[in-house]
C-alpha cells in the first residue's frame, strides 16, 4: 500500500488533520506535565483551562460541552434519586444494603460536583437540574415506579436500571471523545464507576432472593432480572455474541457459552435511546 | 562502520518512524471507515520489524500496540482464572464457583476475542508466574483476582486516551466495564462494601488511570515473558 497516497487521499477530506491533532496533542501533553504538580482538588479548574486551548475556536468545542452537560443530567438524576432514598424511612434495611446505596450516593454527587466545576472552568455553562419525577410518570407522579421508595425491591430494580444505563450511555459516547486526553480519561473513569455501582445493585437483588431470575453482576443476554417491561429498553441490545465480526459463541475452540459472550461485553447506547429511556422520569 | 552502511541504517530508521506517524494519522480515519481488517494488516510489517531489534515481546505501535497490550493483560487474567477454576481453593461455595467460572469464560472471551482481531500481528502467548498465589487459599486467590479486576480497570481506563479508532475505544469501553462489574464482585466477597471504595476511588469518585508502563511494571510480577512495549504511544 502506498502510504503517500492514502495521506492525501485523507488530506482531501480534512486539510487540517495534521495542524489540529499535533496543537491539541502538544496542549494535552502540557496538561498532563502540570498534572503530577497539582493538588487533587484543583485538577477540574486546570481541566478546564487546558480544555478551552486545545478547542478554542473549533466546532468541537459545543460538541464536548455537550457531551458533559449530557453525562452531568445522568449524574443529576441518579444523585438525586439516591439522595432521596437516603431520606424515606423504612425503606432501605441497615447494614450492606443502607451502606452501599450511602457510598454510591456520595460517588454520584461527587460525580455532579467534578462536571459541573469542569464545565465551568473551561468557559462552559453547566445546565441546570431538571425537576424528577421517579416513579417513571413524566411529572404525573403516577408512574410505574411510583412505589420505588416505599419499595425495597422496586427501588433496587430502578437502582440496577439506572446503573446499567449509565454505563451504556457513557459508552455510547466514547468514540466522539477520541482525541479528547484527560476528558476521554475523566469520562472513563467515571463509566466504570457506574460498572462497579450496577454489579453491587445487582448483586444486592440476587441476595434479597424472589423474582429476579438468574440475576448476575453482570448482564446475561438482554434479561433484566426486572418484572416490568417499563425497563427493557434499556437492555435491548446486550445479547450481542459477536464484537467488530467475531463470533465470541466457542471462539477458537474454548467452550464459550451465548450467555457468557454477551455477558463479556458491554454495549453502548445512543444518546437517543438513552433519552427516549430516561425522559419518562423528567417532569419538566 | 562503512559510510554507506550508516547512511542505509539510517534511511531505514527514519522510513520507519515517517512509516509509525502516518500510520498514526491514517488509523484514525481508518477505524472509522473499514475498521479492523485494515489496522491488523498495517501493523504486521512494523512487529517483525521490531522483534528483531529489541529485547522481550514486542507490543508494537500505534492502536495495534495498545490492543497487543490488552490481549497480554487479558491472557494474564485468562490464565489465573482457568488455573482457579482448575484447582479450586477448600471451602469454596456453590455460589463463589458459578461466579469464578463465569469470570473465567469472560476472560477467555476477550484474550480469544483479541487474539483474532490482532490476526497475524498478535503477540504470542506469554508465560505466566504464578508461584506467589496460594490457589488451595481462597484469602489468596481472592486478593489475586481484586489485584487483577482492579488493575485492568485501571489499564483500560489509562490506555483509553492512546486510541486514534473510535471502533477500538468503543470496544475497550466495552470490555472494561465488565472488568469494573468483576472487580466490584470480588471485592464484596473479600469485603462486603468495599465494591467502590477509596482504596480504587479517589476524592472525586473517579476509579483509577494507570499509563501501560506503570501497568506493566506491577503485572510483570506475574509474567515470565519480556514484555517490551517502548514502541507503544505514550501521554
Amino acid at each position: 500500500m502506498n502510504l503517500n497516497n492514502v495521506l492525501s487521499e485523507i488530506e482531501k477530506v480534512d486539510a487540517d488533520v495534521y495542524d489540529r491533532l499535533d496543537t491539541r496533542r502538544s496542549a494535552l501533553r502540557n496538561f498532563a506535565n502540570l498534572g503530577g504538580k497539582m493538588a487533587l482538588a484543583a485538577v477540574p479548574v486546570a481541566f478546564g483551562g487546558l480544555f478551552k486551548k486545545a478547542y478554542a475556536g473549533t466546532k468541537s468545542t459545543a460538541d464536548v460541552f455537550g457531551i458533559l452537560n449530557y453525562a452531568l443530567t445522568l449524574e443529576y438524576l441518579e444523585a438525586e434519586f439516591y439522595a432521596t432514598s437516603l431520606m424515606s424511612n423504612n425503606l432501605l434495611p441497615a447494614g450492606e444494603v443502607k451502606n452501599g446505596i450511602i457510598t454510591i450516593s456520595k460517588h454520584e454527587t461527587a460525580h455532579v460536583n467534578f462536571l459541573k466545576t469542569a464545565i465551568t472552568a473551561a468557559g462552559g455553562t453547566p445546565v441546570a437540574k431538571p425537576t424528577f419525577d421517579f416513579s417513571g410518570g413524566k411529572g404525573s407522579g403516577n408512574g410505574p415506579f411510583k412505589t420505588a421508595f416505599t419499595d425495597l425491591g422496586l427501588f433496587l430494580a430502578v437502582a440496577q436500571t439506572f446503573e446499567d444505563t449509565g454505563v451504556r450511555a457513557y459508552k455510547g459516547r466514547a468514540a466522539e471523545l477520541v482525541g479528547g486526553g484527560d476528558y476521554l480519561t475523566a469520562a472513563l473513569q467515571i463509566h466504570s464507576v457506574e460498572g462497579r455501582h450496577a454489579s453491587f445493585i445487582r448483586l444486592m437483588r440476587k441476595n434479597l432472593g424472589s423474582g429476579v431470575g438468574d440475576l448476575k453482576p453482570w448482564i446475561t443476554g438482554k434479561q433484566s432480572g426486572i418484572n416490568t417491561p417499563a425497563v427493557q429498553p434499556s437492555y435491548d441490545g446486550e445479547e450481542l455474541t459477536t464484537q467488530a465480526t467475531i463470533n465470541i459463541i466457542n471462539i477458537n475452540g474454548f467452550k464459550i457459552s451465548a450467555d457468557a459472550a454477551s455477558e463479556a461485553f458491554d454495549e453502548p447506547l445512543t444518546p437517543e435511546a438513552v433519552l427516549k429511556i430516561v425522559s419518562i422520569f423528567f417532569a419538566s | 562502520m562503512p559510510k554507506s552502511q550508516l547512511t542505509e541504517s539510517r534511511l531505514l530508521a527514519s522510513k520507519e518512524e515517517i512509516a509509525q506517524l502516518s500510520r498514526r494519522k491514517f488509523l484514525g480515519f481508518a477505524g472509522a471507515a473499514t475498521g479492523l481488517i485494515v489496522v491488523a494488516s498495517s501493523c504486521k510489517k512494523e512487529t517483525t520489524a521490531s522483534k528483531s531489534t529489541l529485547d522481550g515481546v514486542d507490543l508494537g505501535s500505534g492502536d495495534p500496540g495498545i490492543l497487543n497490550y490488552a490481549y497480554a493483560l487479558e491472557q494474564l487474567e485468562a490464565a489465573f482464572y482457568t488455573q482457579v477454576i482448575m484447582s479450586q481453593y477448600s471451602g469454596i461455595t456453590a455460589a463463589e464457583t458459578s461466579f469464578l467460572t463465569d469470570i473465567r469464560d469472560h476472560e477467555v472471551a476477550h484474550r480469544e476475542f483479541f487474539k483474532n482481531a490482532l490476526a497475524t500481528g498478535a503477540i504470542a502467548a506469554l508465560e505466566v508466574d504464578f508461584s506467589s498465589i496460594d490457589f488451595g487459599s481462597r484469602a489468596s486467590v481472592l486478593a489475586t483476582a481484586q489485584a487483577f479486576e482492579d488493575l485492568g480497570v485501571t489499564a483500560y481506563n489509562g490506555a483509553g486516551r492512546l486510541i486514534t479508532s473510535p471502533d477500538y475505544l468503543v470496544l475497550a469501553g466495552k470490555i472494561v466495564s465488565v472488568e469494573a462489574r468483576h472487580a466490584a464482585l470480588i471485592r464484596e466477597l473479600v469485603t462486603p462494601g468495599s465494591f467502590a471504595d477509596n482504596t480504587a476511588l479517589d476524592a472525586n469518585a473517579l476509579d483509577g488511570a494507570r499509563k501501560p508502563l506503570d501497568v506493566l511494571a506491577i503485572a510483570g510480577k506475574y509474567i515470565k515473558t519480556k514484555i517490551n512495549a517502548s514502541n507503544l504511544p505514550t501521554y
